[in-house]
Formats: structure tokens, C-alpha cells, sequence
């Protein structure tokens, strides 16, 4: 993808769960391949929810959501699992499967894709490796720590190589020197052309990295304190 | 060598354990209501196929008639009979047979000596093929001719007989679609609790873009294995069960009850039952999953 080509472009988005209150109003914004941006806003200022419509969990009350060139709000159901494929997403609650071990959590989204044993049998070791869980392939989410389980999670969503990764508060269960670990980590993707999303309260991981916020407050884009630009990050 | 991960832990549901045996039980109870139905619909057929193109005239013995009489009444029915155009024989039963018939019933004191029952003669009528006979005009010509005889054309207990025996087997049907139903209705139940108990990992599976068939697939090819397992101990039971019937009907001799026992294409019938429970129960788990998954984003 063209490093100017625009990956998501929301276009006065809202958002309400069922009858309820509108959660995001007149969300605008488009981030461009290979970017780096941070969604920020204090808890419930609609961060989760805007991921949750990033990586297709929902569609949006209304406006025009835009993903890789596709109109999402338009798309067939049939042709989401192929778009959610593209989108790798780190929970915040690591959402590892507790039976499988490190290696076959890492594995799903391949198995998922149809990937052959012996793609898995090349691949997953290596990234495992690459996130320092070389030792560890076989062992249960249950017996990792917290940073472990976040690293399995992390080799999970980049294992299928996806265009624009995710990450919900990834820095919120684990200490400072995982958190900046993490976050170089994020930044080694990005560099090698990953578009990355980092929703996050936390303040002090974002004044040590210098990427483009969009901020929330109460559902609506703001521009960030001591920032002039109103929160687009394009 | 592929390794198999079950991506949902479903073997540990508690459905698991006793979904096998609820498709046993049905299967077992599905197989005895086919084969039941099977047999009866045999036996009506032979039933039907003994008693078609036959009747039989009775001569009741008077109470002056002696023995050169009744051999006299009978040679005037077999002549009569002779005369009468669709007819293709007609023969008396040997009194030694009629008597091996009752025997087991009167006894034999009844039949013999001195104080010896007095037993109608039967005379054994075909007809020719396709032939349409005019009973009741054919009964009156015998009454009028010889005191004492009369006609039974089995049609009134052969009527009965079958619409009894159909009644039988449609019972024995709609017992088969009901127990049927009720497998399905386990299933879904069963696949709906899997749904539920797996739902985190399910909402994961679809949010890193599975398709509904592979989430439906792996609740259909463990329905299958359950269902198969279920299919095949229901089975092995219903023949089991089939078996010890079959004897305990021989023992009770031919004749009484209708005949006990399947023909091979019959107990092929009866094996697919099993097979049938497996498909059913991974068609129903499919659609089942798919219906729910259906209402996701």
C-alpha cells in the first residue's frame, strides 16, 4: 500500500449501542498508511468504542466509515471476516485462549485463514522468538505473567501480517519497563510499515513518543491539551 | 503429520457426556419403531398374499349327521364348486390335518373316541387369477343346496387384520418423526449451551475474521463424533434387542405372531438409523451455530 493511501477515513461518525446514548458524535478523521497515532481521552471518552468500530466489532449509528478503500458501512457480511483479517487488534484484556498454549493462541488467525501446519510450524516460532517467548511456545496463558500474556497477544495480532494493528490500552496491565518494551515493540511494526493505533489515558507513554493524537472527550474529537489543531491526525 | 487443534474446548462441555447417550436411547427406541414397522408392513403383505385368490366353505356337521354324511355333503360342495366358473380347485382338508390344527387347542381326548367333538369339514377353494367371485350369490347357491355349509371369504378379518396392522406402523412412524424431533431439539439445546459457555472465544474467532462455516464447523464435526458414538451404541442395542425378540418369537412357534425377523435390505434400514442420528445431529449443530452466529456484526 502507497505510504500516502489513506487506510481509515471516518466521516462523521456516531455511535449508540441499541437505544441507548450516542457514545461517539461526529467522529471525522482519516490516518494515513504507515502512520503512527495515538487515541487518547480519559476512560469513558469513547476510545474502546472507537476501536471496537475499527476492527469491525460494530457498525457505526451512522456516518461513513472507510477501511482500506472500503465502505464498511456498506459492506456485505460476507466480506467482513476477509477485512477483519487485515486488522490485527492487541485487547486489552489479552483475550488469550486459556487451553491453548502459546504457540496455537499465536497460530489462530493462520489456522483461521487456512494456513497449512507446516506455515505455522516456520512462522509462529520465529515471531515467538522475536518477542522473547522462545522458551515459553508451549506453555499455557495461566502459567505466563502479565507481560508474557501481552506479547503472546502482540505475536497474535501481527502473526497474519495485518495492514492496521490495534492496540487497547496495551500499557494498562503491565509495569513501566514492559510498557516502553511494548511500545518499542509497536514502533519496530510501524517501521516496517504496519499502520498502528494505540488507544491509551496514559500520559506519561504519550509525551515520551512524539506520534499524532486523536483525542476524546465525552465522545467527540477534541484537540489535545497544549495542541492548536483540532484532533485530526492526517 | 497435521496436528488437530480443537480451537473450542467443546469435548470438556457437559453436553459432551451426555449427548451420546440421549442419541443412544433415541436411536435405540427409532430403530425398533422402523424395524417394527418394517415387519408389520412384511406381514400384512403376507397376510395379504396368503389370503388373496383363496376362500373356504365350512360344513357344519348336524346333529343326525354321521360320518358317511358329512363324506357325503362334502363330495356335493366339491362337485358344486367344480361346476362354478373362476374356480381352480377345490379340496377338502384331511380330517387328520384339521385335527393337528385344533389339537393344541381342544386336546386330544376332544377329537377322538367316543366323545369326540363333532368338527366341520373345510374345503380349501383357489381361484383363478384375477378372478372376481360373486361370494354372496355363491354362499346362498351352497346354503340352498347343502345344510350346513357355508362361505368365508377371510375378507372381513383380513380387512381388519390390515387396517390394524397399518395402524400399527403408522403409529410406529409417527413415533420414529417424534423421537426424531426430540433429537434435534437435544441438539440444538446442547449446541446452544456450547454457544454459550465458549462465547468469549467464539466473539475472538470472529473478530480475527473467521467465517461462520469454520466457527459452525467445529461444533458440526464434534456433533458428528457424538452423534456417531450415540448412533452406534443405540444400534448395537436395537439389534441386540431385535435379536432376543426374534427368538423369544420362535420359541413361541409360527403361526400365532407374524413373522419376526428383518430381511437384509430390512436390517440396512435399521443400521442407517445410526447413521442418520450422526447426520442429523451435525446438520442440526450447523444451523444452529449459524442461525446464532448470524445476528453478530
Amino acid at each position: 500500500m502507497d505510504s500516502t493511501e489513506e487506510v481509515v477515513r471516518f466521516e462523521n461518525v456516531g455511535m449508540r449501542y441499541g437505544l441507548g446514548q450516542e457514545i461517539l458524535h461526529d467522529i471525522s478523521f482519516a490516518l494515513a498508511a504507515g502512520s503512527f497515532t495515538f487515541v487518547t481521552g480519559a476512560s469513558g471518552a469513547g476510545k474502546s468504542t472507537l476501536l471496537k468500530l475499527l476492527y469491525l466489532a460494530h457498525r457505526p449509528s451512522r456516518g461513513l466509515i472507510n477501511l482500506f478503500g472500503r465502505d464498511i458501512t456498506a459492506a456485505g457480511r460476507d466480506e467482513l471476516p476477509v477485512l477483519r483479517r487485515r486488522i490485527g487488534v492487541v485487547f486489552q484484556d489479552f483475550r488469550l485462549i486459556e487451553h491453548l498454549s502459546a504457540l496455537d493462541n499465536v497460530a489462530l488467525p493462520l489456522r483461521i485463514s487456512g494456513a497449512s501446519e507446516s506455515q505455522i510450524r516456520e512462522h509462529v516460532p520465529e515471531l515467538l522468538d522475536w518477542v522473547g517467548l522462545g522458551d515459553h511456545m508451549d506453555d499455557h496463558p495461566a502459567t505466563l505473567s502479565g507481560g508474557q500474556k501481552q506479547r503472546v497477544a502482540i505475536a497474535r495480532a501481527v502473526i497474519a501480517r495485518p495492514t492496521l494493528l490495534l492496540a487497547d490500552e496495551p500499557t494498562g496491565n503491565v509495569d513501566d519497563e514492559i510498557a516502553m518494551r511494548l511500545m518499542f515493540l509497536l514502533e519496530e511494526l510501524n517501521k516496517i510499515g504496519t499502520t498502528v493505533i494505540v488507544a491509551t489515558h496514559d500520559e506519561g507513554l504519550i509525551s515520551r513518543f512524539d506520534f499524532p493524537q486523536l483525542h476524546l472527550v465525552d465522545g467527540q474529537l477534541k484537540a489535545p491539551e497544549g495542541a492548536n489543531a483540532e484532533g485530526t491526525a492526517s | 503429520m497435521a496436528r488437530i487443534v480443537n480451537i473450542l474446548p467443546l469435548s470438556r462441555d457437559p453436553s459432551s457426556r451426555f449427548l451420546p447417550w440421549i442419541i443412544a436411547f433415541m436411536v435405540w427406541l427409532a430403530a425398533l419403531s422402523l424395524a417394527a414397522s418394517m415387519m408389520l408392513a412384511s406381514a400384512s403383505k403376507e397376510w395379504q398374499r396368503g389370503l388373496a385368490g383363496s376362500i373356504t366353505v365350512q360344513i357344519i356337521p348336524g346333529e343326525s349327521d354321521d360320518p358317511g354324511t358329512m363324506e357325503d355333503k362334502t363330495e356335493r360342495v366339491v362337485a358344486l364348486l367344480s361346476t362354478v366358473p373362476g374356480i381352480r380347485s377345490a379340496e377338502a382338508l384331511p380330517r387328520a390335518k384339521v385335527n393337528k390344527l385344533l389339537e393344541p387347542w381342544l386336546g386330544k381326548d376332544a377329537l377322538s373316541g367316543a366323545l369326540a367333538l363333532p368338527i366341520p369339514v373345510l374345503v380349501d377353494v383357489r381361484l383363478e387369477d384375477g378372478t372376481a367371485l360373486d361370494t354372496d350369490a355363491l354362499a346362498a347357491r351352497l346354503g340352498a343346496t347343502i345344510p350346513g355349509a357355508s362361505l368365508d371369504d377371510h375378507g372381513l378379518w383380513l380387512e381388519r387384520l390390515v387396517e390394524l396392522a397399518e395402524a400399527v406402523r403408522l403409529l410406529a412412524l409417527i413415533v420414529m418423526v417424534l423421537i426424531g424431533s426430540a433429537a434435534v431439539a437435544t441438539v440444538i439445546f446442547a449446541t446452544r449451551t456450547g454457544l454459550a459457555i465458549h462465547a468469549e472465544i467464539i466473539e475472538l474467532m470472529h473478530l480475527i475474521g473467521a467465517r461462520e462455516s469454520y466457527i459452525a464447523r467445529q461444533f458440526s464435526m464434534h456433533a458428528f463424533m457424538l452423534g456417531l458414538k450415540g448412533g452406534l451404541a443405540g444400534l448395537l442395542l436395537a439389534s441386540a434387542t431385535l435379536l432376543v425378540l426374534g427368538n423369544l418369537a420362535a420359541r413361541v412357534g409360527t403361526g400365532l405372531l407374524p413373522p419376526f425377523a428383518l430381511t437384509p435390505v430390512q436390517w440396512g434400514a435399521v443400521a442407517a438409523v445410526g447413521m442418520a442420528a450422526a447426520l442429523l445431529s451435525t446438520l442440526t449443530a450447523s444451523m444452529t451455530v449459524r442461525r446464532v452466529l448470524r445476528r453478530m456484526p
